[in-house]
């Protein structure tokens, strides 16, 4: 009996690992032949002789990297944006949530969130339109309308550099702070209503409920997001940084992130050594800060962390 | 008492005038767009992009029908890879999540490992364009549009594989065993047609993100033939007179339009949208039950 049993399971266990072969087939090709691939940031690759006929150089890549200002500068701001839109973001985002919580139960309420919902379905490309339509230097509706109206004259925007940082995080936050509203809205709904009842019959005001009660209570929910986001924080959109700024030299000093740097490096300048030295750079920081963010996750709360 | 009450109406009135302002900011570029693209060309030269322009015309759009070919054949191109893609990663999906569901399989836990470790390292642009180019020649292919990166996502499976854990109770696979049924009997025949609430989810992310999708072509694709919609609106917004290329022959027997350029590109843009906004308020549920399960344990 328990021999025809084991039998069974092996037979089983084959037939599972027969129907995920495909998905397990299509990582290994796009997930960890790449990473594997890596190693070609320890090579002077050039095309021609291909990934096994280029010559090592050891370090030497990263050594030019980083006797550039580039890694300084693209370093600098991935992070600066990452901790902007953490910030602001998280900020944002719960006020959405609390004010839709609020009108939740209205038709008005499912209104809004599906309008503030809306641009995060929207593509990179429509939104790099959408910002050309009010800041195009000729025909955009701030310097045609708004700047004119108040007798002050065009700005050149796509050669502005110091006016970027702020447009990339309105862009960041008009794009993602309803979507990122949603997981509150979660947390805000699965607060016991009864607290709240407790706190009417004492005669908290709204304002004095949403202090002492949502906050707190959503404190967790605000942590391991804010955790999470902190495990990505040398990660950034490359849509955000490429589309929106229109790829504009002038702006690179500060629109430029690692992953424009790494595609630029790449396709643009053709520089695969350079480029693939700033992507391990990321690979690696990436890596440990997840799993330092990871760390600190299950620390606190096992149920939410990632493994 | 009754203060309580007031204040709480006065709160909900708050909220909705500060709502309402949002909402008009959120969507005003939007509107913006729409109307620039029913505007007369020579009143956007002068005046610029506006919310009431002094004179509408129906000019980019009958542009548009005439000169039809290049932008029928993008919007065919991300029509076709939408579908294909998001099919195919449907079936992939649900399979590989399907036994990391099961309790019994052995290598539960070492193939949930083996997909989450793909969302702790990534091995950057430089190698996956190298591998995709070199190994399996993608470069000008409809594949290139499919293939690289948005096949699949450890989201979608993990979402997929807590769907199958926590709806469907172990003691089905052992009636169905006890039936009879082998493994890809059970997937195929009982799991699946049981998974349409989480295939409706993962399809619309997967559906959506291959929609927008504009990388794959940036990298891989330089023949402007297998240009979908996003990678046209990229090449016209540098260049509009692209979209005459595929007005060529017309051309040459002198009966060019003139090309309405400032209009032209925000209407190609509200039609490369128009297909989101109408199937939005039909798919919004299934966007925020996705969100949600797929936040709260990824």
């Amino acid at each position: 009996m328990p021999k025809s049993k084991k039998k069974y399971a092996s037979k089983n266990t084959l037939a599972l690992l027969f129907i995920a072969l495909p998905g397990i087939t299509y990582l290994i090709i796009n997930n960890y032949i790449p990473i594997v691939g890596t190693f070609i940031a320890f090579k002077k690759f050039s095309y021609a002789k291909g990934i096994w006929g280029s010559p090592w150089c050891g370090l030497n890549n990263f050594k030019f990297l980083f006797l550039t200002d580039d890694a300084w500068v693209i370093t600098r701001n991935t992070l600066l944006y990452n901790l902007a839109f953490i910030v602001i973001g998280t900020v944002v985002s719960v006020i959405f949530a609390i004010l839709l919580h609020e009108l939740g139960e209205l038709l008005r309420g499912k209104f809004f969130q599906s309008v503030l919902l809306f641009p995060h379905l929207l593509s990179w490309v429509v939104t790099a339109y959408l910002v050309y339509a009010l800041l195009g230097s000729t025909t955009g509706f701030v310097n045609n309308t708004i700047l004119n109206a108040l007798g002050k004259k065009g700005v050149d925007w796509y050669t502005a550099k110091t006016a970027w940082p702020f447009i990339l995080v309105i862009v960041y936050l008009w794009k993602n702070a309803g979507y990122n509203a949603i997981v509150y809205m979660a947390g805000i709904a699965g607060i016991d209503k009864e607290i709240y009842e407790a706190a009417k019959i004492d005669g908290a005001s709204k304002l004095k409920q949403i202090t002492a009660i949502t906050l707190p209570l959503l404190r967790p929910t605000i942590i391991i997001m804010t955790l999470m986001a902190i495990g990505r924080v040398f990660y950034s959109d490359f849509g955000l940084f490429y589309q929106v700024p229109m790829n504009a030299g002038t702006l690179f000093s500060t629109t430029q992130t690692i992953d424009t740097y790494v595609y630029r490096g790449l396709m643009e300048q053709g520089n695969v050594g350079m480029s693939s030295a700033a992507g391990v750079y990321q690979s690696l920081v990436g890596f440990a800060l997840v799993m330092i963010a990871n760390f600190i996750v299950r620390k606190k709360d096992p149920e939410n962390a990632l493994f | 008492m009754k203060k309580t009450v007031s204040d709480e109406k006065r709160f909900i009135a708050i909220a909705t005038v500060i709502l309402v302002v949002i909402s008009i900011v959120a969507l005003f570029p939007m509107i913006l767009l729409v109307v620039a693209s029913f505007t007369d060309e020579n009143e956007l030269i002068t005046n610029g992009y506006q919310i009431l322009p002094k004179k509408l015309s129906l000019e980019a759009y009958t542009y548009m029908v005439k000169q039809a070919a290049t932008i029928v054949r993008s919007y065919l191109v991300t029509i076709g890879t939408t579908v294909v893609g998001t099919g195919l990663s449907v079936l992939l999906t649900t399979s590989i999540a399907y036994p990391m569901a099961r309790k019994t399989f052995k290598y539960r836990n070492a193939l949930s490992f083996f997909v989450y470790f793909t969302m702790l390292f990534n091995g950057g642009l430089v190698p996956q364009y190298i591998m995709w180019t070199t190994f399996f020649h993608i470069k000008d292919t409809y594949a290139a549009l499919i293939f690289p990166n948005l096949l699949m996502t450890a989201f979608n499976i993990f979402l997929v594989r807590n769907y199958y854990s926590n709806s469907l109770p172990e003691a089905l696979y052992e009636a169905a065993q006890l039936d009879g049924a082998s493994e890809i009997g059970i997937f195929t025949k009982i799991v699946f047609p049981l998974s349409k609430p989480v295939v409706a989810t993962i399809g619309l992310f997967t559906g959506l993100s291959y929609w927008n999708s504009w990388t794959n072509a940036l990298y891989y694709v330089q023949d402007p033939k297998y240009f979908g919609i996003q990678n046209l609106l990229m090449r016209i917004m540098k260049n509009i007179e692209y979209l005459r290329s595929g007005a060529s022959e017309l051309a040459a027997e002198g009966q060019a339009v003139s090309l309405p350029g400032n209009s032209i590109r925000m209407a190609l843009a509200f039609v490369g949208i128009l297909p989101i906004i109408i199937i939005y308020p039909m798919l919004q549920k299934y966007f925020i039950k996705g969100v949600v399960v797929g936040a709260v344990k990824g």
